[in-house]
């Protein structure tokens, strides 16, 4: 069951060949099996997943059920889900019954889809590692001794490790991405804007953008169309109409102009994953896709930009939690500004508190126009390479990160090295653009994503040239051995 | 740049955040290496480039000026640390 795909899914859920219930407790099974050792998930839903799958069942029997209707997704513990805990892989937050859902998960509960759990995160999905986590890290199942990569670990941990056939992810700086290269998965970050950011646990407002997490290009876009849309509830989310995004998945990719950016070659890239991509390319061409070497002149400028842009608004999210209506409180505080201080102090991590300090710094009297305005120039300067690089290609290809997985602990005491490392995925936040990346090799048995960056709202041309790519190759099949 | 212990508690107070005496060099440490990191910006020109502030340079939405929520302060505060007759709770503010 745990090696179909949504539509093989969807179709033995219809003809009767197994039920959602039955579909369910195999997951669940597996779970209980795998999750001991992976740490992917901080909650499992068992009971109630087991109520959605009868309910979804008795759809099924009526025939009034959709394409996801009884199959079984995990949620990155950063949507606010009713009734559960939603910790954002906090302590802050590991009391947090949330008292409403996200638009996400409203929607995707009217699909019809089961709840398996909320997966384990980066703590606030700051972090490329998984390691921030207050829940502890979660292991790769390619190599139980290095890190999923992160924010988006234990979503990216569960679908490999085939725990949950599908699972949703949060990209503020290459939070869906990088952990899908890592694991050897599937992630698109759409356009900013095109799937709501409402009752997602807000990191930096400006750049969080949910999207799905999956085991190809094809279940990719059934879940983005579920996940899609305008709500009003979102003050940025955009009033546009959501296409069929399974639509265009068999095009052709006969003269797809692919851009290849030098600076995404450079030095700093492992020289093996740069073999693997550049063998990735070699398909594309011969899928009938012509070639460019273009310049994103900026790239220099995107990891400062971003440390700067994303802690400042972090700095400011993150001032909601205070230990007065919700989350942690310190014990018998002397006075409100003990209640304040110990309060956070106690329920932040060392990550998080890093990047408050950096955005109350930056933000602070005499210090805005020399850090957050020229951050904020400086983003623009790059979003202008994009303009100008789409003026006359389609896609632009490159590694999603620099190297595959490390080992766990490797970076945890050194923060400039790890945010050094998100240097190809987040020029895509800081311009809304929307990303993917997809299963590309293997190096040393570890896997490599490719990436693909589209202009705004071309979420439906990167899983076309996604889904070709998958059909010329079988990178996106391969299952780490303990989880087959 | 170089962030000192009087920088780090100087912010760590404006963010309302209780940082341990003995974290403090480590902080100073790895805030002075990220605002090196970010120096690099300086070396940008910038001029007449007009900040961006929104990915797709979208205006905020207005709506008209009605209630739209409705009162669920019970089950808001079923999840606060401490309330009482509808109120939340904190230390005295007020002598």
């Amino acid at each position: 069951m745990h090696n179909k795909s949504l539509s093989e899914l969807s179709a033995s859920l219809h003809s009767g060949e197994f039920s959602s219930v039955e579909l369910t407790q195999h997951y669940l099974d597996r779970i209980n099996t795998h999750n001991n050792n992976l740490n992917a998930f901080i909650t499992v839903c068992d009971d109630r997943a087991l109520e959605q799958a009868k309910m979804a069942d008795q759809q099924l029997q009526q025939k009034n059920a959709g394409i996801l209707t009884g199959i079984p997704l995990a949620h990155k513990d950063i949507f606010c889900t009713q009734g559960v805990l939603t910790s954002c892989a906090s302590k802050m937050l590991s009391n947090f019954i949330s008292p409403y859902n996200a638009t996400v998960v409203e929607k995707i509960n009217a699909a019809g889809m089961v709840t398996l759990g909320k997966t384990n995160m980066d703590e606030f999905a700051m972090g490329s590692s998984n390691e921030t986590s207050f829940f502890g890290a979660v292991k790769n199942p390619w190599d139980t001794n290095r890190v999923p990569g992160g924010s988006s670990g234990g979503s990216a941990a569960a679908i490999a490790a085939r725990l949950a056939p599908i699972a949703t992810g949060s990209d503020t700086g290459g939070s869906i991405r990088q952990p899908a290269s890592l694991c050897n998965l599937t992630g698109l970050k759409p356009t900013y804007g095109r799937i709501s950011r409402y009752g997602m646990i807000a990191f930096a407002s400006s750049l969080d953008q949910a999207g799905p997490m999956a085991n190809s290009a094809e279940d990719a876009a059934i879940l983005l169309n579920v996940m899609s849309g305008f709500d009003e509830r979102d003050s940025t989310s955009v009033e546009r109409d959501v296409p069929d995004y399974t639509a265009d998945l068999n095009n052709s990719l006969a003269g797809l102009r692919i851009g290849l950016p030098k600076e995404y070659f450079d030095e700093g890239l492992d020289p093996e994953v740069a073999t693997t991509i550049e063998a990735a390319i070699k398909v594309y061409e011969s899928l009938g896709a012509t070639i460019k070497e273009i310049t994103l002149p900026n790239t220099h400028l995107a990891v400062p930009t971003y440390y700067v842009v994303a802690p400042a608004e972090c700095s400011s999210n993150l001032s909601r939690m205070d230990g007065v209506r919700f989350g942690h409180r310190c014990k018998n505080p002397k006075d409100l500004q003990d209640l304040y201080q110990r309060s956070r102090g106690e329920g932040f991590g060392d990550e998080v508190k890093r990047r408050i300090l950096i955005g109350a710094y930056a933000l602070s009297a005499g210090y805005y126009d020399a850090y957050y305005l020229k951050a904020q120039q400086c983003r623009r300067l790059i979003s202008d390479d994009f303009t100008q690089a789409f003026a006359d290609i389609d896609v632009i290809m490159g590694p999603t990160s620099p190297t595959t997985a490390s080992n766990l602990g490797d970076n945890i005491d050194d923060p400039v090295a790890t945010y050094l490392a998100d240097i190809y995925t987040i020029s895509a936040n800081l311009s809304g653009l929307p990303g993917m990346s997809i299963p590309a090799g293997f190096v040393n048995g570890l896997p490599v994503g490719l990436q693909i960056i589209g202009n705004h709202f071309d979420e439906a041309r990167l899983l076309n040239v996604a889904h070709r790519y998958q059909q010329a190759t079988d990178w996106h099949t391969q299952i780490p051995a303990a989880f087959k | 740049m170089s962030l000192d212990k009087t920088d780090v508690e100087k912010i760590a107070h404006l963010a309302r955040l209780a940082i341990n005496e003995n974290d403090i060099p480590g902080y100073v440490r790895d805030l002075s290496n990220i605002f090196n990191l970010v120096e690099n910006l300086s070396y940008a020109d910038t001029n007449n480039i007009s900040p961006m502030a929104h990915p797709l340079d979208a205006h905020q939405r207005l709506r008209p000026d009605v209630v739209t929520e409705t009162n669920q302060r019970e089950l808001f505060q079923a999840i606060a640390p401490e309330t009482a007759d509808g109120l939340y709770l904190v230390p005295q503010v007020i002598e």
